[in-house]
């Protein structure tokens, strides 16, 4: 099976993808969703909250599993994706696009060279 | 420990499937995605390989009497080609595991499936207790001898109709016959753990895969018949009010009784079984706790071990298994809380991470066909 991995941003070992874009976009992997299944339950933080990058910033369950979400960079919550409330399946659905959790106001540029690139993440889930 | 594998892993495994270990087994735990495959069941039908199931074949002159000793419910009620639903009690009335009792159609043989990873145990139970009492019975674990299918769904019994040689369609609820499939004798029983109609396949596990394959490839009403895990099992089974072994009563972990656990129709207690005294004794007391039902009515998922909390936020008990119900697209949990607290309607929290959402009991099953 192969997933899909988008170029356009970098990965954390536990399968959280980060775009910057101005503000930072955070959601999880392909990978992730599939492993994770149908899910059904997403828990986030609220606008306005801080981050240092390796917190849990929520949880996300599906109906086999419950996982925690770590955020790959520090900064404050700009955003929340509110349409994975009653929607959790967009997850599923478009995990690199509507399935995104978080907008994240970096703290710190520097903390992406932290990430893994597109290819090294590649390498982790094959 | 090495995991026991059933004998059509290499061919799930072709066909995408993800594994899980369970009661020691590798098994499938999905396909296609639980909610596929579990609307499928809810839709149409679905095939389940559930060969980690044992089973246990007993006959002889004494087969009757050792079944009695060691089963709640009443053997001796069943004509050849019935199945009834029992428990496996200790001293105490505690279950050990629930099973099926299947009277064979040659009216000789009793063969009982005990949950996955548990046949060696009640193997040994079965021929411990007939040498103490001196009974005339020959005990054979085949849990490995036999492959077992479970095709489920409005469309199973007329699926399974077309492909054997016997008219399934006329089988009733809970009963067993002979029939082949591809000219693979199997027993077939309308039996199941989905709550929806179905038949059970019990065949040598050396015709495992024609039989699997005929089964997968049949078009119900042009429609196919969908593989499904035990992932999907899970969440039919819980949306059905059935009881897990090892899950909603575990004897070590959390013993619990066949009434407390709101089975006492797999109860005789007119029969002599190992644990009867016990539970004649609670029958004239009541039970305290009771297995109950409810429904979170806010966001949430209730899962196995949480804590249920009464009102004034003091501990009442524990979810021994919740999901969100695909069918009803709302989290369903259960557990035994005490009878005060088991009415229909009753508010009560269950807290999931830290926090008390709000949930309100239901009666068992949750969903019915």
């Amino acid at each position: 099976m192969s997933f899909d991995i988008r170029d356009d941003r970098r990965y954390r070992e536990t399968h959280e993808w980060a775009r910057p874009n101005g503000a930072v976009r955070v959601g999880i992997t392909d990978f992730a969703q599939d492993e994770l299944g149908d899910v059904v339950f997403v828990e986030l933080p609220e606008a306005g909250d801080e981050l240092t990058a390796g917190d849990e910033f929520g949880v996300i369950e599906s109906i086999k599993a419950v996982s925690d979400l770590y955020a790959p960079v520090s900064g404050e919550v700009v955003a929340v994706n509110e349409e994975l409330f009653d929607a959790p399946e967009l997850v599923n659905e478009d995990p690199f696009g509507d399935g995104w959790m978080l907008k994240l106001d970096p703290a710190d540029e520097g903390e992406f060279d932290d990430l893994l690139s597109p290819a090294a993440y590649r390498d982790q889930t094959e | 420990m090495a995991l026991r594998t059933p004998p059509l892993r290499e061919l799930h495994a072709e066909r995408g499937a993800k594994f899980t270990e369970f009661g020691g087994w590798d098994m499938p735990v999905e396909f296609d995605g639980i909610r596929v495959e579990h609307e499928a069941v809810r839709s149409a039908a679905g095939l389940f390989d559930v060969s980690h199931m044992g089973e246990i074949e007993v006959s002889g002159a004494d087969a009757t009497a050792l079944m009695n000793r060691l089963t709640t419910n009443d053997v001796a009620a069943l004509a050849p080609g019935d199945a009834q639903y029992s428990a496996i009690t200790n001293e105490a009335g505690e279950m050990i595991d629930d099973t099926v009792v299947y009277l064979l159609p040659d009216g000789e043989t009793y063969l009982f499936v005990p949950n996955a990873g548990g046949d060696d145990a009640v193997f040994e139970r079965w021929t411990d207790h007939r040498d103490e009492w001196g009974l005339d019975a020959v005990v054979e674990n085949a849990t490995e001898e036999y492959a077992m299918f479970a095709l489920q769904g409005p469309d199973a019994v007329a699926t399974a109709a077309d492909l054997a040689d016997a008219p399934l369609a006329e089988l009733g609820r809970f009963s067993v016959r002979e029939a082949s499939v591809d000219g693979v004798g199997c027993l077939v029983a309308r039996t199941g753990y989905t709550g929806e109609d179905g038949v059970e396949f019990l065949l040598p596990t050396t015709d495992a895969p024609t039989v699997w394959e005929t089964l997968s490839d049949a078009e119900p009403e042009g429609a196919t018949v969908q593989p499904c895990g035990l992932g999907a099992r899970d969440t039919l089974r819980i949306e059905a009010g059935f009881l897990l072994s090892g899950q909603d009563f575990d004897v070590e972990s959390d013993p619990r009784t066949p009434f407390e656990a709101d089975i006492g129709f797999a109860v005789d207690l007119d029969t002599e079984f190992v644990g009867r005294d016990a539970l004649a004794a609670q029958r004239e007391a009541g039970v305290e706790e009771q297995f109950t039902g409810f429904r979170l009515t806010e966001r949430g998922v209730p899962r196995h071990g949480y804590d249920i909390v009464n009102t004034e936020n003091r501990v009442v008990g524990e979810v021994t298994s919740g999901t969100m119900s695909p069918t009803l697209d709302e989290p369903i949990g259960m557990g035994y809380i005490p009878v005060e607290y088991a009415d229909p309607g009753t508010n009560l929290r269950v807290v999931v991470r830290g926090n008390q959402k709000n949930a309100r009991v239901q009666t068992l099953p949750f969903y019915e066909p």
